[in-house]
C-alpha cells in the first residue's frame, strides 16, 4: 500500500509540476490573471460601483454574492450534519446538574475571561460592521464571535455555556442567519431586479442605488456573522462532549 | 415571474431545509410536510422550465445573479446560470426523485434514524439544492462549492445509519475530497492562463489566444476529468461507492444511488463539450481518447463481472451502477453526437431504472429481512406488487424493450459502431449477457423457489398477510413511489425518440 | 552536465518557487491521506492538502509592487485639513484613476475564503464521524476495524 501510494503521490506530483513551465512567475504583475479584465474591473471600478473600499468584500458580498449564499450553506450544513452524526438525544433532556457538572477552568481562568470577554465581543461585531472599509467581515467577525463563547465555555463551564446559547438557540440563529441572506435576495426579487441584485432596493433604503448595495452587503455580512456564530460554538460543543452535550472538556 | 424559475427551482428547498430546522425535532410529520410540499413545488417549477426553454424563442436561460452584465469589456463580472434542454431535463429528474422519494420515506423515517427526522429532511433538501445548482451554473468555482455541498449533505446523510456506514462514509470522505480538490486544481490552473472563472469566458479567452497545446492546460483537464471521475465512482476510482451505497439507511440509498453519479456524468459532459471544446478533447493529437474509451470498458466489465460474484442484493446493484457508469463515459468519449446524446440519454433512463430497482430491493429487505439473493425466494406468489416493480427494473437493466434501457443502450451502441469502437459495443453486449444472467437466476428463485423465513410474526386473525407465510405487502405510501418509478422506466423508453431529438439538437448547438 | 542543470533551477524553480513549495505540500498530504492507517492520520493528512491548495491559490494573487486589496482614503482625509486647496483635492482623489498594479488580485483572496469554509466543514464533519466509528469499534486504526469486521473476526 505505501508502495502504490508514493507511486502515485509521484506521478501526480510530476503531473502538476509540469505544468509550471508555462505559469507566470512569482509576483509577475502582467499575468493572465492578475491582468485580466476581471481582476482589473474589480480592482479599478469596485469603488466607484458600490461605494466599498475593500475589494474583497465587495466582490465576496456582492459580485460573487451568490457563491457567498452557498459558503454559509455548507457550514450550516456541517453543523446539523455533526449533530446529525453524533448527537444522542437520550438522557440529555434531563435537567442540568449542578453538582456534578464541571465548573470549567480554574479561578485564574474564570476572572481573566470575564474581564476580556466583553472586548472580544465588541471587537468581533466592530470587524462585521466594518468590513467594508478594512479586512473584515461576516465569517472573520461571526469566527470571532462565536470562539468568544467558546472561550465562556472552557472557563466557566459548559452548562453555563449553554444556559446563554442553547442547543435550540443556536439552531434558530443558524437559521435566521440564512434566512436573512437568503429573504434579502428575495426582496430583491419581489422588487423586480434578479436574486441579489442589490441595486433595486434604492426606493426603500436611503441614498442612490450605489449606497444600496453598500448597505446590502452590511445586511447580508450580519446574516453571515449569525449562522458562523452559531454553528462555531454548536460545532465545538457537540465535537467536545462527543454529542451528550453534558460535561465539558 | 417566469424569467426567474431558474433560481426558484433552487430557493424552495432552501426555505424546506431552514424551516424544516426550525420546527425542530419534535414534529417529524410536519418536517415530512413541508418537506414533501417544497419539492413538489420545485418540481412543478422545474417542468415549466423545460416547457419554457423548449419553446422556440427562448432556447436557453441565461441568468445572471446580482444583475450584473458583462461591464468588464465582455466579460462576466458576477456568476450567472444557464438553463438550456440538457440542464432543465435533469434538474427534473432531481427534484421528481426527490419528490417521490420523500413520498416513500414517510413510514421509514423514524424507523431508521431514530429521533433526527427533522435533520434528515434538512440535509436531503440541501442535497436537492446542490444537485440543481450545479447542473445550472455556468461559473467554474459555483460549480466546486456545490459539488461540495452535495458531498457533505452526502456523507452526515450516510453517516447517520449504523456502524458500518460510518466507517463507509469516512472512505467516501478522503475520496471525496481528493476528488474535489482535484477539481478544485484543475480550475486553479485555467484561472492562471485565463483569468477568468465563467465557463464560456474561459471558453473564449483560450480560444482567442490559442493556448490549446500548452502543457497547464492539458495538465487542467486531466485533473478536472480525474476529480469528476472520482466523484463519479468510475473504475478503478470506485472503491467508496459498493460500501457507502449498501451500508446507507434505505431511504438514503434510494435517492442518492439513481442521482448523485449522474449528475456528475452530466457535468463530465459539460466541461467536455462547453468548457474545452470537441477539437480538444477528441483531438487525435492527444492519445487520451483510446485511453478513455479502454478504461469505459474495463469499468463495465469488471462492474458486470463483480455483480455477478455478489450474494447481497444491494451490492449487486451498486456494482451495476459502476458499470452503468462505464456506459455513460464510454459514450461520452465515443466522439461523435451519437454517443454524446446516448450517454445523456442513459443519465435519465440509469435514474429510473436504479431508482425502480433500489426502492424495490430495500422493500425486500425491509419486509423479509434478510439481505442476501435467497431473500427473493418464492415472492412472485407472496409479494407481487413488488415484484412487478422490480421486474420492471430489471428487464431495463437488461435491456429489454420497450423499457428505457434498450433505447439507451441502442443508442450507445450506434455510437460506438459509428466511430469503429468494437471494443465498446463487444463491452456493452456482454454486460447485457451477465445483466441477464444476474437477474434471470432471481427471477428464477421469485417464481419457483420455497417461501424465506418471516422477519415478523403476524397473528393469523391479520387480513392482509398471507395465510401461509405471513409476508405481507408494505404500504401504499412505499408502493406508490415504486410504481411511479417503474411508469417512468416504461415513459422514457416510449417517449425515447422525442428526448433524443431534444438532446441531440441541445448538443449540436453545443459542440459548434 | 551542471550549468545544465543550474539553468534549469533558475529559469524554472527560482522564479517560481512558490508553484514548487506548494506542490511538494499538497503531495505530502496526499500520500498520508493515502497511505497511513490511522483515521486521524488521513484527516490530518487531508488538512495538509487543503491547506497546501489555498496557499497555492493566494499566491497566485501576489503582485510585486502590490499592497492589499483595499482601497485607502488616507490621502484624502489629509487635503481636508489642508484647507483652500481641498475640494479641488478630494475631487481629485475621488474621479484618481486607480493604478491597478498597486493593489494584489482581490478574486483568489475571495475565492479562498470559501475554500477555507468548506476545508473547516468537512473537517469537522470528518471529526464526527471518526467519533462515532471509534464509538462503535473502540479504535480508530483501520486494519484493526476491518479486523472486527471480517466475519471470523470477534466484536
Amino acid at each position: 500500500m505505501k508502495l502504490f501510494g508514493l507511486i502515485a503521490v509521484f506521478i501526480v506530483g510530476v503531473l502538476l509540476l509540469s505544468a509550471t513551465q508555462d505559469f507566470p512567475s512569482w509576483g509577475n504583475p502582467r499575468s493572465a490573471a492578475s491582468d485580466g479584465e476581471v481582476s482589473s474591473f474589480y480592482i479599478e471600478k469596485t469603488e466607484a460601483v458600490t461605494k466599498v473600499p475593500n475589494m474583497v468584500t465587495a466582490v465576496l458580498a456582492d459580485f460573487r454574492g451568490y457563491d457567498t449564499m452557498f459558503e454559509t450553506v455548507v457550514i450550516f450544513i456541517a453543523g446539523i450534519g455533526i449533530i446529525a452524526v453524533l448527537r444522542n438525544f437520550e438522557g440529555s433532556d434531563s435537567s442540568i446538574d449542578y453538582d456534578n457538572d464541571d465548573n470549567g477552568a480554574g479561578l485564574l481562568a474564570r476572572f481573566t475571561c470575564s474581564l476580556i470577554l466583553p472586548f472580544i465581543q465588541i471587537f468581533a461585531l466592530y470587524v462585521v460592521a466594518h468590513g467594508h472599509h478594512s479586512p473584515g467581515g461576516g465569517f472573520q467577525g461571526g469566527v470571532m464571535l462565536g470562539a468568544s463563547y467558546i472561550l465562556l465555555a472552557l472557563a466557566f463551564g459548559l452548562s453555563k455555556a449553554k444556559r446563554i446559547f442553547s442547543e435550540r438557540r443556536t439552531m434558530i440563529f443558524a437559521a435566521v442567519g440564512i434566512f436573512i441572506y437568503v429573504g434579502w435576495g428575495v426582496l430583491c426579487l419581489l422588487l423586480g431586479g434578479e436574486f441579489l441584485n442589490y441595486s433595486v432596493l434604492d426606493s426603500i433604503l436611503p441614498g442612490d442605488a450605489m449606497m444600496a448595495r453598500s448597505y446590502s452587503m452590511l445586511v447580508v455580512e450580519i446574516g453571515v456573522a449569525f449562522t458562523v456564530t452559531a454553528i462555531m460554538f454548536s460545532m465545538y460543543s457537540n465535537l467536545s462532549t462527543r454529542g451528550r452535550l453534558s460535561k465539558g472538556l | 415571474m417566469t424569467e426567474h424559475f431558474p433560481i426558484l427551482i433552487l430557493l424552495v428547498p432552501l426555505f424546506g431545509a431552514l424551516i424544516v430546522v426550525l420546527l425542530g425535532r419534535e414534529r417529524p410529520e410536519q418536517c415530512w410536510v413541508t418537506s414533501l410540499v417544497s419539492l413538489g413545488i420545485s418540481s412543478i417549477i422545474s417542468l415549466f422550465t423545460i416547457i419554457i426553454v423548449l419553446s422556440d424563442k427562448v432556447q436557453t436561460i441565461r441568468y445572471r445573479m446580482g444583475g450584473w452584465e458583462p461591464e468588464a469589456n465582455g466579460y462576466e463580472v458576477g456568476i450567472e446560470l444557464r438553463v438550456d434542454i440538457l440542464a432543465a431535463l435533469v434538474v427534473f429528474a432531481v427534484t421528481f426523485v426527490g419528490f417521490v422519494n420523500t413520498i416513500y420515506s414517510k413510514t421509514r423515517a423514524e424507523a431508521e434514524v431514530q429521533g433526527k427526522v427533522s435533520f434528515f429532511y434538512a440535509l436531503i433538501q440541501l442535497l436537492i439544492v446542490g444537485l440543481c445548482g450545479i447542473v445550472m451554473t455556468n461559473d467554474a468555482f459555483n460549480l466546486y462549492v456545490l459539488i461540495e455541498i452535495t458531498s457533505l449533505t452526502s456523507y452526515a446523510l450516510i453517516a447517520m445509519g449504523n456502524r458500518r456506514a460510518a466507517l463507509s462514509s469516512f472512505n467516501y470522505v478522503i475520496m471525496g475530497t481528493i476528488g474535489a480538490s482535484f477539481y478544485l486544481l484543475g480550475v486553479g490552473y485555467l484561472y492562471i492562463k485565463t483569468g477568468t472563472l465563467n465557463i464560456d469566458d474561459i471558453r473564449m479567452v483560450l480560444g482567442n489566444n490559442d493556448l490549446w497545446e500548452h502543457q497547464s492546460i492539458i495538465v487542467a483537464f486531466i485533473f478536472i476529468m480525474l476529480g469528476v471521475w472520482t466523484k463519479m465512482a468510475f473504475f478503478p476510482l470506485h472503491g467508496w461507492l459498493p460500501n457507502a451505497y449498501a451500508y446507507a439507511p434505505s431511504m438514503t440509498g434510494t435517492f442518492m444511488a439513481p442521482l448523485m453519479t449522474k449528475v456528475m456524468v452530466y457535468v463530465m459532459i459539460r466541461v467536455m463539450v462547453w468548457l474545452f471544446g470537441w477539437d480538444f478533447v477528441y483531438s487525435d493529437q492527444h492519445v487520451w481518447r483510446e485511453l478513455v474509451i479502454w478504461m469505459a470498458v474495463i469499468a463495465i466489465v469488471a462492474g458486470s463481472l463483480l455483480a455477478l460474484a455478489r450474494t447481497d442484493i444491494k451490492k449487486m446493484l451498486t456494482y451495476l451502477i459502476i458499470a452503468e457508469v462505464g456506459y455513460m463515459v464510454g459514450g461520452a468519449w465515443l466522439g461523435n453526437v451519437t454517443g454524446q446524446a446516448g450517454a445523456f440519454y442513459h443519465i435519465l433512463s440509469d435514474a429510473a431504472m436504479t431508482f425502480c430497482l433500489f426502492i424495490a430491493a430495500s422493500i425486500i429487505v425491509l419486509r423479509v429481512g434478510d439481505s442476501r439473493v435467497s431473500a427473493f425466494d418464492g415472492l412472485f406468489r407472496k409479494m407481487p406488487l413488488t415484484m412487478i416493480g422490480f421486474t420492471v427494473g430489471a428487464l431495463s437493466m437488461i435491456g429489454l424493450p420497450p423499457t428505457c434501457g434498450f433505447f439507451s443502450k441502442w443508442y450507445l451502441i450506434s455510437g460506438g459502431m459509428k466511430a469503429g469502437q468494437w471494443e465498446y459495443v463487444c463491452a456493452l453486449i456482454f454486460s447485457s449477457l451477465v445483466n441477464a444472467i444476474i437477474f434471470f437466476r432471481i427471477f428464477e428463485r421469485a417464481y419457483f423457489g420455497k417461501i424465506a423465513g418471516v422477519k415478523e410474526d403476524l397473528s393469523p386473525s391479520d387480513s392482509d398477510a398471507n395465510p401461509d407465510t405471513g409476508i405481507k405487502e408494505v404500504p401504499w405510501s412505499m408502493l406508490v413511489p415504486l410504481f411511479i418509478a417503474s411508469g417512468s422506466v416504461l415513459l422514457l423508453g416510449i417517449m425515447n425518440r422525442t428526448l433524443f431529438e431534444w438532446i441531440q439538437t441541445a448538443l449540436e448547438v453545443m459542440n459548434t | 552536465m551542471d550549468p545544465i542543470i543550474a539553468n534549469f533551477i533558475e529559469e524554472n524553480i527560482v522564479p517560481k518557487f512558490n508553484y514548487w513549495i506548494y506542490v511538494i505540500l499538497m503531495m505530502i498530504g496526499l500520500y498520508a491521506m493515502i497511505t497511513k492507517n490511522n483515521l486521524i492520520k488521513k484527516l490530518i493528512g487531508m488538512a495538509i492538502f487543503q491547506t497546501a491548495i489555498i496557499l497555492f491559490y493566494v499566491s497566485i494573487g501576489v503582485k510585486e509592487a502590490g499592497g492589499i486589496p483595499i482601497i485607502s482614503h488616507h490621502g484624502s482625509e489629509h487635503h481636508q485639513e489642508a484647507g483652500a486647496h481641498s475640494e479641488a483635492g478630494s475631487e481629485n482623489l475621488k474621479h484618481n484613476i486607480i493604478d491597478k498594479d498597486k493593489y494584489a488580485n482581490p478574486l483568489p483572496h475571495v475565492l479562498m475564503l470559501t475554500a477555507i469554509v468548506v476545508g473547516v466543514s468537512t473537517l469537522g464533519l470528518a471529526l464526527a464521524i471518526s467519533q462515532r466509528i471509534h464509538k462503535s469499534f473502540g479504535t480508530l486504526e483501520e486494519d484493526e476495524i476491518l479486523n472486527k469486521l471480517r466475519p471470523g473476526g470477534h466484536d
